[in-house]
C-alpha cells in the first residue's frame, strides 16, 4: 500500500508486481485437486481413503512447498502460473499412474518410481533456479549444445529398440533414458544461439521470387541438414513424433528469427515431401497411417490398440465413468501408462476433464510464449518460443496421436505419462522458461538518486 | 520479433483448439455409437457386473445368477433344468452373447432399460447396486416338463397354447442344450459351445425346433382345407356326401393319382369321415375345388405367410405359398411346399378350439422391476378369425370324431372333450427319409378350452404310415393337455 502512495513517478523502478501470492495459491489447488483425486480412486477401488494418502499430500505439498519458497527467492518475478500447472498435471499423472498400476493385468506398478523421477524432475528444476542466474548464460554453450544433441538423437541407434521404436539408450542396471527428451531443450539452445546470430544473413540476404523471400543456397544449408537429420531419425529410430518435434522446432524458431514467412513455406514444403518419401517405402509409418484412417478395424481377429483407445473416449463420454471406474486397462501393453495415458483421463474423468488438462497445456503453452514476447534479449526470445512450441508440438502430437487427429506416434504427454527422462525433462524445461520471464519482468534497477530531491530536502528548514 | 511471436502463439492456440474439437467429436458426437459399438467390450463387462434378473415361470425362477472369479465379468448366468427350458430362455454367454428371450429382454434383465430409471436412480442414492428386472413368462412348468419328457430321446417339438388368450404353455425342442454349460468365458465353455454347433453336432441341439423349424405339416394340414371348404360355402353340412371320386386324379396331369394310405373308405366320404380317416383324396379335391387363391387365404388366417409373429421371440414363418394346380392340390394334404412350425400347427388347433378366434400367441405376461412393479403387462389381442362361430363348432365336431374313433384314439382322456387330428408327412425325395409325425389337438372341458397343442416327432422309423401322428406324436400332446387339465382343477 505504501509503495502505491509514495511512487508517483512515470519511470517504473516498480515493475510488473512479483505475483508470487498468486503463484502460492494456484499451488494450493495444484496439491489439493490429485489429493482429492487420489482419494477419490480409493474409495471407487478399495471403498476406503487409500492409505498412502497422507503421505502422498504431504510429498506434493512438500515439493511443491520448496519449489515455490526457491522460486520466491531466487527468481521473484518469475511467471506465477507455470509451477502451478506443471505441478497439477505432474500431480493428476502421479494419479492416473497409481490409478492403472490398480491393474493386475498392466504389469508391475509404476507410480512410486514415478514419484521418485517427479522428485529428481523438481529438485533439477530448483538447481536450474538455483544455479541459471541468468539464461544468456547458455548462449555460451551454442556449438557445444549442438555436438551434445546430435549425440543424444544418435545414440539410441546402437541400442535394442523397444516396441519397434528406437528411441532408448538402455544403462544396464540403471534403467532405460529416452534421449529425445533432453535433447529437445538442449537442441533450443543451440538454435537459440546459431539463429541470434546468423539472423540478420538469413533474414536480408535473399532474392525474391513470385513474392517469396528465396534465401542463398548456404543459408539454406542449416535447414536442409535439420530435414535430412530429422529423415534420418524417422528411418533409423522410427520414431515419428521426434523428427516431426525437431524438424517443425527449427521452422518455427527460423521464423520467428528471420520474421521471413518463405522459411515456413520451405518447412512444409520439405516436410510433406520428407513425410511422403518415407511413408512410400517405411512399413512402420504406413501401418500408423493405416490404423489412423481405420480406427476401429479389427486385426488379427482382435480389437486393437487404437479402437480400444476410441472405445475408452467414447465410454467415458461427457462427464467420464469416474476415477478409478473405466476399463482402459482393456488397451493392453505398458502403453496405457505412457502414450495411451489421456484414454485414461478422457474415460475418467470425461470429455469435460480431458477438455481441461487439454486447456491446462494450452495455458502452459501461451505463459511461454507471453515469456518470449517478455523477453528484452532476442536469445531469450528464441529460447522460449523454441522451448514452448516444443512443448505445443509434442501436447499436439501425443493428444492428437492417441485421440485419433493424425496418425499416432511413440511420445509422451508431458508430465502426465509415466516415464523418468520426460519428466525430468519438462521440468528443467519449465525452469529455464521460469528464469526467463524472471529476467524479462523484473523491474529495472532503480534509478540513481535524484540530485535535486537531495538539493530540496537540503533547503527544507 | 514479436509479430511472428504472435502468429506462432495463434498457430499455437489453434492447435490446442484443433485438440479441443478432435475430443468434442470423439467423445460427444461420436461417444454413444463408440460405448455401444459391440467390440467394445465394456458392454460386456457392464452386462455381467450385477445380478442378471430372472425368467420366472409359475413364479419361481428358471434362471439364476452365480458370481465368477475369472477375467473381467463377475456375475454368471446359470439356468434350472436348462435343457428343458433352453427353446424358452435361450441363452446368455459371456463370451457368446444371447439370444431369444435372454436377448430381445436384455435391458430389463440387466436394468438397463429406461422404464427402471425411477428404481436406478433410487439405486444410486442408496449406493445399492444396480439390479435386472424379471420376465415373467406364461409357461407352465407341469406342461413343459410332460411335453419334454414325452419327446425323450426322439427329435421333435412341442408346443402348446392356451387358445383363449393365445398364452404359450409349453414349448419343447429335442435335443436340447444345457445354457449353463457355455455361459462362461472358459476355455470349456468354448468347447462345449462348439460341440453344441451344427458342424459337430448334426441333431442341432441348438436349434428351436418349436419356433424356428418349419416342416410339412402333413394331414393335420386337413384341418385347414376343412375349414376352409366350410367357410368358402363348398360344403356346409359335414356329415353330408361329398363329391369325392376314387381314385382322384391330380388336376392338370396326365393321370397322376392321388392315392390313401391303404384301402380307406374315402368314395364321396362326408367332412367327419374324410378327417377321422385322413382321406388324401377328399381335402386334396376340396384344394382343387377352391383353388389356391382361396386356400392361401385361408391358411393366411390361421397365420401362414406372416413373418412376424413375435412371441415376442420371432417364429420363423409359415408358408402356405402360390402355386400350380396340382401342387395346390397337394398342399390341401400338407404334403407339398406348404411348411408350417410347430407353433403355426397348435395356433392353427387353438383358433378352432377357441370358437374361431386366433389369438396373438405369446409367452412374455410380465416385465417386472427390480421392487416388483409391473413395468410392462402384456393383455391377450386378437389376431385374426379363420372361422365363423358356426364353422368352427362343426370343424370341432369332426376333430373330436377322430379322437373318440378315428386315427387319434390314443390322445383321449376320460371325462375330457379331445379334438385332434394326426399327421405323417413325407419328408425327402420319394419318400426315403424317415417321416415326420404329426399331432394337433385341444382339450375342452366344461369351463373352458385350456390347451391346445401340437407336436412333431422326426425321423421315427417305426411307423411310416398315416398312423405314425396317432401312435408317436399323439400320447406326447395327451400327456401335455393332462398337466394343463391337472393345473386348472
Amino acid at each position: 500500500m505504501s509503495s502505491s502512495t509514495t511512487n508517483t513517478t512515470t519511470i517504473g523502478t516498480i515493475g510488473a508486481p512479483s505475483r508470487r501470492n498468486t503463484e502460492l495459491a494456484m499451488l494450493v489447488f495444484a496439491v489439493l485437486i490429485p489429493v482429492f483425486a487420489y482419494i477419490n480412486v480409493g474409495l471407487a477401488k478399495e471403498g476406503s481413503v487409500p492409505a498412502g494418502v497422507l503421505g502422498y499430500s504431504l510429498g506434493l505439498g512438500l515439493l511443491a512447498g520448496v519449489a515455490h519458497l526457491v522460486v520466491r527467492k531466487w527468481a521473484p518475478y518469475a511467471d506465477p502460473l507455470m509451477l502451478p500447472i506443471g505441478t497439477l498435471l505432474n500431480g493428476m499423472g502421479l494419479i492416473f499412474i497409481w490409478r492403472l498400476d490398480q491393474e493386475p493385468s498392466l504389469g508391475k506398478a509404476m507410480a512410486p518410481n514415478q514419484l521418485m523421477w517427479s522428485t529428481l524432475g523438481v529438485a533439477f528444476f530448483l538447481a536450474i533456479l538455483i544455479f541459471l542466474k541468468d539464461h544468456r548464460v547458455l548462449q555460451r554453450y551454442t556449438y557445444i549444445s549442438m555436438v551434445v544433441a546430435l549425440v543424444l538423437l544418435v545414440a539410441p541407434v546402437f541400442f535394442p529398440g523397444v516396441n519397434g521404436a528406437k528411441i532408448w539408450i538402455t544403462i544396464p542396471g540403471l534403467g532405460s533414458l529416452q534421449p529425445g527428451e533432453f535433447a529437445k531443450i538442449i537442441i533450443a539452445i543451440f538454435f537459440a544461439g546459431y539463429l541470434m546470430v546468423k539472423r540478420d544473413a538469413l533474414a536480408l540476404a535473399s532474392r525474391r521470387f513470385m513474392g517469396l523471400y528465396l534465401p542463398r543456397g548456404r543459408d539454406l544449408g542449416p535447414i536442409l541438414v535439420i530435414w535430412a537429420l530429422s529423415l534420418m531419425i524417422l528411418v533409423f529410430e522410427t520414431d515419428l513424433g521426434t523428427s516431426l518435434l525437431f524438424f517443425g522446432l527449427f521452422v518455427v524458431m527460423l521464423y520467428v528469427a528471420t520474421e521471413r514467412t518463405s522459411w515456413i513455406v520451405f518447412g512444409l514444403l520439405l516436410s510433406a515431401g520428407g513425410a511422403v518419401a518415407v511413408a512410400t517405402f517405411e512399413s512402420h509409418v504406413q501401418t500408423r497411417v493405416h490404423n489412423w484412417l481405420n480406427p476401429l478395424e479389427l486385426a488379427n481377429g482382435g480389437v486393437t490398440e487404437t479402437a480400444q483407445a476410441m472405445y475408452s473416449f467414447g465410454s467415458g463420454g461427457i462427464l467420464g465413468s469416474g476415477l478409478g471406474q473405466g476399463y482402459s486397462r482393456l488397451i493392453l501393453g505398458i502403453a496405457p501408462k505412457s502414450d495411451y495415458i489421456l484414454a485414461t483421463v478422457g474415460e475418467e474423468v470425461g470429455l469435460a476433464g480431458l477438455m481441461a488438462i487439454l486447456l491446462l497445456y494450452g495455458l502452459l503453452i501461451e505463459r511461454g510464449i507471453r515469456t518470449a514476447l517478455a523477453a528484452r534479449d532476442p536469445f531469450g526470445k528464441l529460447l522460449s518460443i523454441g522451448l514452448s512450441g516444443a512443448f505445443a508440438l509434442q501436447v499436439f502430437v501425443v493428444a492428437g496421436g492417441v485421440t485419433g487427429l493424425i496418425p499416432l506416434t511413440g511420445m509422451t504427454m508431458p508430465f502426465l505419462a509415466q516415464g523418468g527422462s520426460s519428466v525430468i525433462a519438462n521440468w528443467a524445461l519449465i525452469a529455464i522458461l521460469l528464469r526467463i520471464s524472471d529476467t524479462a519482468r523484473r523491474p529495472a534497477p532503480a534509478p540513481a538518486p535524484s540530485t535535486d530531491a537531495e538539493m530540496t530536502q537540503v533547503v527544507r528548514p | 520479433m514479436n509479430k511472428p511471436l504472435r502468429r506462432v502463439a495463434i498457430f499455437c492456440g489453434l492447435l490446442v483448439l484443433a485438440l479441443l474439437v478432435r475430443v468434442n467429436w470423439v467423445q460427444f458426437v461420436q461417444g454413444d455409437a463408440l460405448k455401444n459399438d459391440p467390440h467394445n467390450r465394456r458392454v460386456a463387462i457392464e452386462r455381467y457386473s450385477t445380478p442378471r434378473g430372472n425368467i420366472i415361470v409359475d413364479g419361481k425362477a428358471i434362471t439364476g445368477s452365480t458370481t465368477t472369479d475369472s477375467g473381467d465379468f463377475k456375475y454368471k448366468r446359470t439356468y434350472k433344468n436348462g435343457k428343458m427350458w433352453a427353446p424358452v430362455t435361450g441363452y446368455a454367454s459371456q463370451a457368446f452373447d444371447a439370444n431369444q428371450l435372454e436377448k430381445l429382454n436384455d435391458e430389463i434383465l440387466s436394468g438397463t432399460d429406461d422404464r427402471l430409471f425411477f428404481s436406478r436412480t433410487v439405486d444410486m442414492f442408496t449406493g445399492g447396486k444396480q439390479k435386472g428386472g424379471n420376465v415373467v413368462t406364461t409357461l407352465d412348468a407341469k406342461a413343459q416338463k410332460a411335453a419334454y419328457d414325452g419327446l425323450g430321446k426322439q427329435k421333435g417339438a412341442v408346443a402348446a397354447i392356451n387358445p383363449e388368450t393365445g398364452a404359450i404353455l409349453a414349448l419343447a425342442s429335442t435335443p436340447s442344450y444345457d445354457p449353463s454349460t457355455f455361459a462362461g468365458m472358459s476355455n470349456k465353455d468354448a468347447e462345449a459351445y462348439s460341440a453344441l454347433q451344427k458342424k459337430s453336432d448334426a441333431d442341432e441341439p441348438m436349434l428351436n425346433r418349436a419356433l424356428r423349424q418349419t416342416y410339412p405339416p402333413g394331414s393335420t394340414f386337413k384341418v385347414v382345407t376343412a375349414s376352409a371348404a366350410l367357410q368358402n360355402g363348398l360344403y356346409n353340412n359335414v356329415d353330408a356326401h361329398t363329391d369325392s371320386p376314387l381314385p382322384y386324379t391330380l388336376p392338370d396331369t396326365s393321370g397322376l393319382p392321388l392315392k390313401n394310405e391303404g384301402n380307406i373308405p374315402c368314395k364321396d366320404a362326408s367332412l367327419r369321415e374324410a378327417l377321422r380317416w385322413s382321406c388324401n383324396t377328399v381335402f386334396g379335391k376340396i384344394s382343387a375345388d377352391l383353388g389356391n387363391k382361396k386356400m392361401k387365404a385361408e391358411a393366411e388366417k390361421f397365420g401362414f405367410n406372416d413373418p412376424g409373429i413375435n412371441t415376442p421371440v420371432r417364429a420363423a414363418e409359415s408358408i402356405y405359398p402360390e402355386d400350380n394346380r396340382p401342387q395346390n392340390a397337394m398342399a390341401g394334404i400338407g404334403q407339398a411346399s406348404n411348411r408350417a412350425t410347430p407353433l403355426q400347427m397348435a395356433m392353427v388347433a387353438s383358433a378352432v378350439a377357441n370358437g374361431g378366434k386366433l389369438m396373438k400367441p405369446y409367452m412374455v405376461d410380465q416385465l417386472v422391476a427390480p421392487n416388483l412393479n409391473v413395468v410392462q403387462q402384456h393383455t391377450p389381442q386378437e389376431m385374426s378369425r379363420p372361422l365363423s362361430a358356426e364353422n368352427a363348432q362343426k370343424v370341432q365336431s369332426i376333430m373330436e370324431t377322430v379322437v373318440k374313433q378315428g386315427t387319434g384314439t390314443s390322445a383321449q382322456i376320460p371325462g375330457v372333450t379331445v379334438g385332434g387330428k394326426t399327421g405323417t408327412a413325407q419328408h425327402g425325395e420319394n419318400n426315403k427319409d424317415n417321416p415326420y409325425a404329426w399331432f394337433i389337438s385341444y382339450a375342452k372341458t366344461d369351463k373352458g378350452t385350456p390347451v391346445a397343442v401340437a407336436v412333431v416327432i422326426e425321423g421315427s422309423d417305426t411307423l411310416r404310415d398315416d398312423i405314425a401322428g396317432g401312435k408317436l406324436a399323439a400320447p406326447v400332446a395327451k400327456r401335455v393337455m393332462q398337466a394343463v387339465l391337472e393345473g386348472e382343477k
